[in-house]
This record gives C-alpha cells, sequence and structure tokens, in this order.
C-alpha cells in the first residue's frame, strides 16, 4: 500500500443514533471520520456496544431504524452515499458493496438452495442484456464455490445440508457474485469452532489478495484481526480511539485502551499465564459525554483527561486519541 | 457454609462411559458415536478441563456427568451415588450438589425476572428456606461473585446488566444451593474478553475458598489453562490426549492438540 493508492471510501464526521420506541436517543458513532485506499485490509475492534457494527452498517448504508444517520459525509468511490435514497443507492451498492454477515446460518433462506439464492442476486441486479438464465447463473455459480473452495454439487444443495463452515462460505461466495470493490465482513467467524474459523479465515485473506477488493473485518477478537489485516481501527464507545498499522500493534506505546486490550490475551503456552481484565464498564452512550470517554477505566488519566476529549494525534506508526500517550501534544489539544 | 462435609467431598469418576444417538425418523438407524469409552476421575477441589472443537463431545459429557443424559455404556460415580441410574427423588437430590453454568447468560436467565427472584428459586427449592432466609442468603450470594450494592443488584432484572454481570447471576444461582461440583460448559465464550479474566478469576477463588470441583468445559485452551489442573483433549468422542494443563499445551503429543493450539490467533509477539 503506497500514499498514492487511490481512496475507496472516505467517511467525514459520522454519526450515529439510535432512537429507541420510549428510551432516550443513544449516541452509537460519534464523529468518526475514516479514509480506506483501494485493497486496504481493515480490521475494526472493540467491545460490544463499543459501535463497530454500527459503523460498518452507516458505511455501507445498511442501517435500519431504530438507527440512523445523523450526520457525516460518505464518499465512496467518489459519491456521497449519504445523500443517496431508494434506486440511487441500490444501484450504487450494486456497483461496489457487498457485506457478510456473522451467521451465515441466518443469511440464507432454508427453504432455497444455494443456487436459487445466487440467481436472485444476479437477476435482481442484472444490467440491460446481461445472461442471466440458469445455465449462465449455474456457470457462474460453480466458478464463485471453487473461489470459496467449496465443491461444485454445493450449489444444488440446502442451507440445512451444509456445515456451519461451509454456509458461511456460502455467504461469502454470494458476496462475492456481483464483484464487489468492498466487502464488510461482520464477525464472519465468530458463530464457527476454532479450527473451521482458522479454514475461513485463510480463504477470506486469500480471496482479498487475489481479487483486490477493499476489506473492512469487523471483529471483537483482536488476535484475528492482527493475523488478516494491514490496518487497525480500535474503537472505544463510538469513538475510533487508535488508527495503527496491524504490524505495529505489538510492539511501542499504544493508546492505554488498546493495551488493556491487548492484556486480555495470553500465550496458553507460555510458563506463567496472567490474564488481564478491564474494570468498569464502557459509559452509557444516552448520556451526554465528557472528555476522554475512557478515562474512568484507565490507569494513566489526569485531570485533563476527565475535561477534554483527546482528538486523533501522531503516535507511533499511526494515531491514538489520548493526552498522556500523545505527549508533547496536551497544549494543542486543550484548545480544541 | 460447607465445612461440615469439607472433609468426605465426593469424587466424580467417570468410568469407560459411551453414548450413541440413534436417529429416528426419516434417517432410522443412523448411529452418531458422541462420546467414545471416556474415563477420567476428578477429586474433591480439583479443576479438569474438557477441551476440543465443535462435535469432540464435551458437551454431550458435560450432561452425562450432570445426570441430563445416561450413558449407553459405562459408569458415572459421584462418592457413592451411581448417576447413571438416578432417578427421582434421588436425581433431585443430586441437582443439589451438581450445578451447572452455561454458555450462554442471556439464554440461561428469566428476562422476566429480577435477580433476586432467581437466585433465590434454587434457596426455595433445594433448601426449603423460607423468604426470609432466602433474600438473607441472595445477597450473601451476590457479594461471592461480586455484585455489589447487592441490594441494587438484586432488584435489577437481566437486560440491565451487562454480560459479565449476568454470568455472575448465573454463577451465584448456580452456588445458591452450596453445590461440590460445578460443571461450566463455555462460561465465557460469550463474554467480551476484558471480562473474562473477571469471571475466571471468580471460579479460581470459589474452588479456592469452597474446595468446590469444576469441570470445565472449553475450546478455548486459554482459558483452559488458566483456570484447570489437568485437561483432556477430545476429538470426535475419545480423549486424544490428557494430563497436567501447562504440560499438555507446552508439549504436546497428538496432531489435534497441536491444530487447536494453532488455531488459536491470540495477539502476543
Amino acid at each position: 500500500m503506497t500514499d498514492r493508492t487511490p481512496t475507496l471510501l472516505d467517511a467525514q464526521h459520522v454519526d450515529v443514533t439510535y432512537h429507541p420506541a420510549g428510551g432516550s436517543p443513544v449516541h452509537a458513532v460519534r464523529d468518526v471520520s475514516l479514509s480506506l485506499r483501494q485493497g486496504e485490509f481493515v480490521g475494526i475492534v472493540g467491545e460490544s456496544g463499543c459501535g463497530k457494527s454500527t459503523l460498518g452498517f452507516a458505511l455501507t448504508r445498511l442501517l435500519q431504524p431504530p438507527a440512523r444517520l445523523t450526520g457525516g459525509r460518505i464518499l465512496f468511490d467518489g459519491t456521497d452515499l449519504a445523500s443517496l435514497d431508494g434506486e440511487a443507492l441500490r444501484a450504487q451498492r450494486r456497483n461496489g458493496i457487498a457485506l457478510v454477515l456473522q451467521s451465515g446460518m441466518n443469511a440464507l433462506s432454508p427453504v432455497r438452495s444455494v443456487e436459487h439464492h445466487l440467481r436472485d442476486i444476479v437477476r435482481a441486479h442484472a444490467r440491460d442484456g446481461e445472461d442471466t438464465s440458469k445455465a449462465a447463473v449455474r456457470r457462474r455459480g460453480v466458478e464463485l464455490l471453487d473461489k470459496v473452495r467449496l465443491p461444485a454439487d454445493v450449489l444444488g444443495k440446502f442451507p440445512h445440508e451444509l456445515s456451519g463452515g461451509m454456509r458461511q462460505r456460502v455467504s461469502i461466495m454470494l458476496a462475492l457474485s456481483l464483484d464487489p470493490k468492498l466487502i464488510v465482513f461482520d464477525e464472519p467467524t465468530t458463530a464457527l469452532d476454532v479450527i473451521v474459523q482458522k479454514a475461513v479465515m485463510a480463504t477470506i485473506q486469500d480471496l482479498q489478495r487475489e481479487s483486490g477488493f477493499t476489506a473492512i473485518l469487523i471483529s471483537h477478537d483482536l488476535g484475528v484481526v492482527l493475523e488478516a489485516t494491514n490496518r487497525v481501527l480500535v474503537m472505544y464507545a463510538g469513538r475510533i480511539v487508535e488508527d495503527q498499522p496491524s504490524g505495529q500493534l505489538l510492539r511501542g506505546d499504544h493508546h492505554p485502551y488498546t493495551e488493556a486490550l491487548l492484556g486480555c490475551y495470553a500465550d496458553p503456552r507460555a510458563d506463567e499465564v496472567v490474564l488481564g481484565g478491564i474494570p468498569g464498564s464502557p459509559p452509557d452512550l444516552s448520556l451526554p459525554q465528557q472528555g476522554c470517554t475512557f478515562a474512568p477505566r484507565c490507569t494513566l488519566a489526569e485531570d485533563i483527561c476527565l475535561e477534554v476529549d483527546p482528538p486523533l494525534t501522531p503516535l507511533g506508526a499511526g494515531e491514538a486519541a489520548c493526552h498522556v500517550r500523545a505527549a508533547g501534544m496536551t497544549e494543542e489539544a486543550s484548545v480544541v | 457454609m460447607s465445612d461440615h462435609r469439607s472433609a468426605q467431598m465426593p469424587e466424580l469418576r467417570v468410568d469407560g462411559v459411551t453414548k450413541v444417538y440413534a436417529a429416528r425418523g426419516r434417517t432410522r438407524g443412523a448411529k452418531t458415536i458422541a462420546v467414545d469409552d471416556v474415563s477420567f476421575t476428578l477429586e474433591p477441589g480439583a479443576a479438569v478441563g474438557l477441551v476440543g472443537a465443535s462435535g469432540s463431545g464435551k458437551s454431550t459429557l458435560a450432561k452425562l456427568v450432570t445426570a441430563s443424559e445416561r450413558p449407553t455404556s459405562g459408569t458415572v460415580t459421584f462418592g457413592d451415588v451411581r448417576v447413571d441410574r438416578l432417578r427421582g427423588r434421588a436425581l433431585r437430590a443430586f441437582h443439589g450438589n451438581v450445578q451447572m453454568v452455561f454458555q450462554d447468560p442471556y439464554g440461561a436467565l428469566n428476562p422476566l425476572h429480577t435477580v433476586a427472584y432467581t437466585v433465590a428459586r434454587p434457596c426455595h427449592n433445594y433448601l426449603g428456606m423460607n423468604a426470609r432466609q432466602a433474600r438473607n442468603r441472595v445477597h450473601e450470594l451476590l457479594d461471592i461473585v461480586g455484585l455489589t450494592p447487592t441490594e441494587q443488584y438484586a432488584a435489577k432484572l437481566p437486560h440491565q446488566l451487562s454480560g459479565g454481570q449476568r454470568q455472575r447471576v448465573v454463577i451465584a444461582r448456580a452456588l445458591a444451593c452450596d453445590p461440590q461440583l460445578i460443571v461450566a460448559d463455555e462460561p465465557v465464550s460469550m463474554l467480551d474478553v476484558s471480562l473474562r479474566a473477571g469471571v475466571l478469576r471468580l471460579l479460581e477463588k470459589l474452588r479456592q475458598d469452597r474446595g468446590l470441583s469444576l469441570l470445565y468445559i472449553t475450546h478455548d485452551l486459554l482459558s483452559a489453562r488458566v483456570v484447570t489442573d489437568r485437561i483432556l483433549v477430545l476429538n470426535k468422542g475419545t480423549v486424544v490426549e490428557r494430563g497436567d494443563t501447562k504440560q499438555v499445551l507446552q508439549h504436546p503429543q497428538d496432531d489435534y492438540t497441536v491444530a487447536l493450539l494453532d488455531a488459536v490467533a491470540a495477539p502476543h509477539p
């Protein structure tokens, strides 16, 4: 990845709010800006409720009520997705965005064969003059199944005849069917067995390298993200608190939250295994926030942390939003 | 509380146990051997891990040990009780001694009942306590699992709690009837990594303070390393490797154990 690789997605100041019936609004994604270059494989990690899935859905304009995109601009391939609606949005999605969900089981209809699923997608998004005959879909299906390392006879099978790993490979194959430029993987292997998980992740990595699509991997598992991606975004309480090349995350200083997350893992083969946790819980995002949202759980917090919300500033090879770690930046930060 | 019997805590002995599930309906006659000739012993106060991928038979073993299923052959004994033959009143008494903690703290709690109600049920059912005794016991249990201030947590409904707090409620309920053995089936796999250490430390502490035995079922080798002394690695219903947890993980002999270790994508240098 070089600086001259063109930008595929550029999101600025994205805000998402959930408006639950009868409850107070929850500000789930707060003023997030990020930009993805073509062919980049980016991971988003964080605890449940940190807004990582909400951000993924917002970037692809797939939010469902009660969630609403309440602010920001999402430039995808030069078009602002945030301003599109209806047919224009659908056409834009056909041109480049796909989503793979956590459970292949729930993403597939139990009463349709794999071929039927594929045919639905191909026909719904057919361009003028495109051959959508059964034979053509079948040819395309066999080709796609081969990509996700499944035998051709899977095409005629129903979801209940497939294992969890195979079903997830089918979801991936369907996501690939329209040659997307961007694929968002939302916890693609969480429901799978560890050994199957490793195999499915390996296939996703191979596909990404071969086809060159841009990928976002949303996961709670820092280990999986570090193995697969080139860049990691750490989210906490609706904000990106750190943005680093994946290879850098295991060395040097980081945002205290990133460090605390890393401390929750250990090598089960080590002589001494000490497993850390993070005491306390994330803030309630239905209340207004002041200062750094991690400060109440942070071991390094200083007075300024409770008052001023730190912006992302350079740290190591990337950026982090921390007053203490971004030493020397505190003066400027307090002005922001 | 457990002083009166700490001297003669029973031992769990699983001896040559096999469980075969026979299919019904269209595929009648097809047989699945979920557990194949497994033996192990769990001494009082010990923690043994059953480790394996999906379909390895680890959860079936949990069901056999807790008398939720009966083995096709082999025996399960707890002290001098034949677990595989229990029924009626004896089965109920056994369940007062052996409790389970399940994977999903979201599914294990009735969303309509408060924490106090959930934790008080076994106090009424197994210990025959009256309302006031049960109320005191609830606060004592919530204190043990670290849900303090207990008055505040007792009044809450499951949806007002985080996953880690819910799992603590499930553990408090399991402890309510003062069991001698806890069977924990993937108790932390649905929790955020930041909360796992807390729940694992709680299990470890309960074992030390109360002399509980723990049968810990997981696919996660890291948590097995943290809470167990010995592990059995299961593959397709059979034990492929067993021994001291640290020893097995540092020097795995079986290919399957190696594959499980390799599958762990752990962020460590």
